[in-house]
């Protein structure tokens, strides 16, 4: 366990690079490699998509800056059909597993947990450090899989069977066995990662840090440690039998074979749906976090935010089938998903309405990570209130697997990974790296964000209500998506736009590593714990093990003389950060 | 009404663009409230000199209530939208109504492989004929879909008539609809099915009763067939 860890290590400077930076087992360290992991695929995601809109708004021309890529993957910059298939598969894989994942647990999970609850580091820090360098594997075995013959994985990031199940339907061989083998890695990975989460929650708490206590950030983090860890064994069985097939012969989901391909979408589909819960939580906790302390404010209905998401999250094991209305499964059965899927708004809903309660009354500021958590708020909404139309079963009739689909759920995952986990970021980085980030920069982050990040998916759902399916290479083969060609260029323009607006962020982040404005221990005067810590942060973390003696979120107490009381000071605080 | 759908010709359609609208509406006015409420609050208490955050933690009934019973209220437009949908949900994937014309709706990978029993109307015999991409059908008749799959899934999607049905290897899955204007529409494949998935495409051919019955002398015009009596 972790004291004796330290205890055997002695302190951090007695340790070599290599053991303080590459093979840490300090979970702060961990987290900033996972950051580091999060934000490098999100480039590649993002470059894989650009790849994408490109074809299909100029179809089999060459893509500007794809010039490098060797033949048969493309021809002089021109992307042929399995090469965009795979496009679509990778890009959806890498921004659910290898950057919402990473990003808002991996990263914050480890950096927040043990600061937040006032332990040392993780209850398993070996473990922690393996599941680490078991996604770092799986990233790489990801990205070597474009350079076997028949490139990567092209059977959707959903890898409908029998198309992933042998690879005579898509050509690619190995490609989409590594696809597998890197996902089982993932999963491997935050298996390790839910066990540390849940066993240091639930064991190394500080005094008086009672579970309802915790920082909200906490609470979402085991939700969806625990929400993954009973979701994904049957998705490791069904991944196991789909290799099987591809290698051995075996016909679990080959019809001929005597198998049924329906079985993989229940398997997939079983995890599918509780995984978004996975990556939507935490994103959620940050706003959680972020949202009481630019507001002064306790944030609104703490206990009914916990109890609603545990409710969301047992639901999410009762919904999958939604995602297969019109798979060919018994009809009877769609009416109850539908009605299952349609109530999973109600808990949602709530954790809604308690940051509008939490904003109103309160005395608001504007930072950036402010900014950003707005920023989600508004467009989550969108992303939440269009789930409607894809759960109601006829509707979802003629939507499914249109572009209103697509941009459904960019419009959730897209507010929660990358608006939230900015917000989180721009937040907590001065106690990651101990600088400020600088404002100006943030803010053009943020405004060019939100406003390019509408503009591509508003029309996307115009797209999708003309029709017009997801996942055609070129669309111009149909008559009927002719009319909306212009529209696709229009949201590819945009898309670039979406992209070149990151740039500001690259340039502030290792700007802000190096350069920033040195930051006190607690530069927004918080409550939790981890702002109670020095930064930065040694090993070890606290010099004493706080007591703590409030709830996190007891902002603009009556009677207090500053409008914050940390939860580890018995009194209102002596001085202003 | 806004104009994003194609339009549609099928019996069933005007039912599911009828539950999307119902839902728009609903979700549509929520969003709005939502989302000015916020903006509105961003404006009103932002921070001023000499104006306090009040301390109001949501934990007491009284104050929970304020976020409860709008979540009521989702909870009952969630129910309306739900018994709402099931209606037409039964209307399209429910009991194949009595067919008139039945058609084998095969798939493989990049094809529609589509086979007419022929005049004995029943498949499997001499009879039969295999067109590629082309299904011709009777306008103001209620026609049976016996989709099958040689390779992978497939997904038979026709936007105007709002219809669209995963087709698996191994099973024969029924789906039906009637055409309510003649013309030629295009079929897609909704599911990825390969490298070739984005050209599979085929063509619905709607026949006016005179057209179709010039379509069935013209397909089977051996002396034993039996004229295009309907």
């Amino acid at each position: 366990m972790s004291k004796e860890e330290h205890a055997g290590n002695g302190h951090t400077e007695d340790l070599g690079f290599w053991r303080k930076y590459i093979f840490s087992i300090d979970h702060k360290t961990i987290g900033k490699q996972y950051l580091f992991l999060s934000l490098f695929m999100a480039l590649v995601g993002g470059l894989m998509a650009y790849y994408m809109r490109w074809q299909i708004a100029w179809p089999e021309t060459a893509v500007p800056g794809a010039g490098w890529i060797p033949e048969p993957t493309a021809y002089d910059g021109i992307i042929p059909p399995e090469f965009y298939n795979a496009l679509v598969t990778m890009h959806g894989t890498i921004m659910v597993f290898f950057v919402g994942m990473p990003f808002l647990l991996g990263a914050f999970g480890n950096f927040l947990i043990p600061l937040m609850i006032g332990a040392d580091d993780m209850a398993f820090p070996r473990l922690n450090m393996m599941s680490f360098w078991t996604i770092f594997l799986g990233s790489l075995v990801m990205i070597a899989s474009f350079f076997f013959e028949g490139g990567s994985a092209s059977a959707g990031w959903t890898g409908y069977a029998p198309l992933s199940a042998d690879p005579i339907h898509t050509g690619a061989n190995w490609g989409m066995n590594l696809w597998i083998l890197g996902l089982a890695l993932e999963f491997t990975s935050f298996l390790m990662g839910g066990v540390n989460f849940l066993t240091t929650t639930v064991t190394m708490r500080a005094p008086g840090l009672s579970m309802f206590r915790l920082p909200l950030m906490v609470w979402m983090q085991i939700t969806a440690a625990v929400i993954f860890m009973l979701s994904v064994g049957p998705l490791i069985a069904g991944a196991i039998l789909l290799l099987l097939d591809r290698t051995i012969g075996t016909g679990f989901f080959i019809a001929e074979r005597g198998g049924d391909p329906l079985l993989w979408q229940h398997l997939f589909w079983f995890f599918g749906h509780p995984e978004v819960y996975v990556v939507l939580l935490p994103g959620l906790g940050a706003i959680m976090e972020i949202l009481p302390v630019f507001s002064r404010k306790p944030i609104f209905g703490y206990r009914t935010i916990i109890w609603s998401t545990i409710v969301a999250g047992v639901l999410s094991f009762i919904v999958w089938a939604h995602h297969m209305f019109v798979s060919g499964m018994d009809p009877r059965l769609v009416m109850p998903f539908s009605i299952t899927t349609i109530l999973i708004s109600v808990p949602f809903a709530i954790v809604i309405f308690a940051f509008m309660a939490t904003l109103w009354g309160g005395s608001l500021t504007f930072p950036t990570p402010m900014l950003f958590a707005i920023g989600t708020i508004l467009t989550f909404i969108i992303g939440g209130v269009t789930g409607i139309f894809n759960g109601s079963a006829p509707v979802d009739i003629y939507i499914h697997d249109t572009y209103f689909v697509v941009s459904h759920f960019h419009y959730t995952l897209f507010p929660d990974v990358f608006l939230g986990g900015f917000a989180a970021l721009y937040f907590w980085f001065p106690k990651m790296f101990g600088r400020m980030m600088n404002e100006t920069l943030g803010k053009i982050h943020f405004w060019w964000t939100m406003i390019a990040f509408n503009v591509v998916f508003i029309p996307m759902f115009v797209l999708g209500l003309g029709g017009h399916m997801r996942r055609i290479y070129n669309p111009l083969q149909y008559d009927f998506l002719k009319p909306m060609q212009e529209m696709n260029q229009f949201i590819t323009w945009a898309a670039i736009c979406l992209l070149i607006g990151q740039i500001p962020f690259i340039i502030n982040f290792f700007w802000s590593l190096f350069k920033g404005k040195k930051a006190g221990d607690n530069p927004w005067n918080a409550n939790t714990l981890e702002w109670a810590a020095p930064t930065p942060v040694p090993h070890g973390n606290f010099a004493t093990v706080p007591s703590v003696y409030h709830g996190p979120y007891e902002y603009s107490l009556p009677g207090s003389e500053t409008d914050w009381q940390p939860q580890h000071l018995q009194s209102g605080p002596t001085t202003s950060a | 009404m806004l104009d994003w759908f194609p339009k549609n010709i099928s019996t069933f359609g005007a039912e599911i663009d009828h539950v999307f609208y119902l839902i728009f509406y609903i979700v549509g006015i929520g969003f709005l409230v939502g989302e000015a409420l916020i903006v509105y609050f961003l404006f009103r208490y932002r921070r001023r000199d000499g104006q306090k955050a009040r301390y109001v933690d949501g934990e007491t009934w009284a104050q929970s209530a304020w976020i409860l019973i709008p979540a009521v209220i989702v909870l009952v437009l969630d129910l309306w939208i739900d018994f709402a949908g099931a209606k037409a949900y039964e209307a399209v994937k429910g009991d194949t109504p009595v067919a008139e014309v039945v058609v084998q709706m095969g798939s493989k990978q990049f094809n529609w492989i589509i086979t007419y029993p022929g005049p004995d109307g029943t498949f499997g015999t001499p009879d039969d004929m295999v067109k590629e991409n082309d299904l011709h059908v009777p306008i103001n008749k209620v026609v049976k879909l016996l989709l099958t799959s040689e390779d992978v899934i497939h997904s038979f999607f026709v936007p105007v008539l709002r219809l669209k049905q995963d087709i698996l290897p191994g099973r024969e899955i029924e789906s039906w609809f009637e055409a309510t204007e003649t013309g030629t529409y295009e079929i897609a494949c909704a599911e990825l099915c390969g490298y070739g998935h984005y050209t599979m495409r085929g063509f619905l051919h709607v026949h006016s009763d005179e057209d179709y019955a010039a379509w069935l002398a013209k397909s089977w015009p051996a002396p034993e067939a039996e004229p295009a009596a309907e």
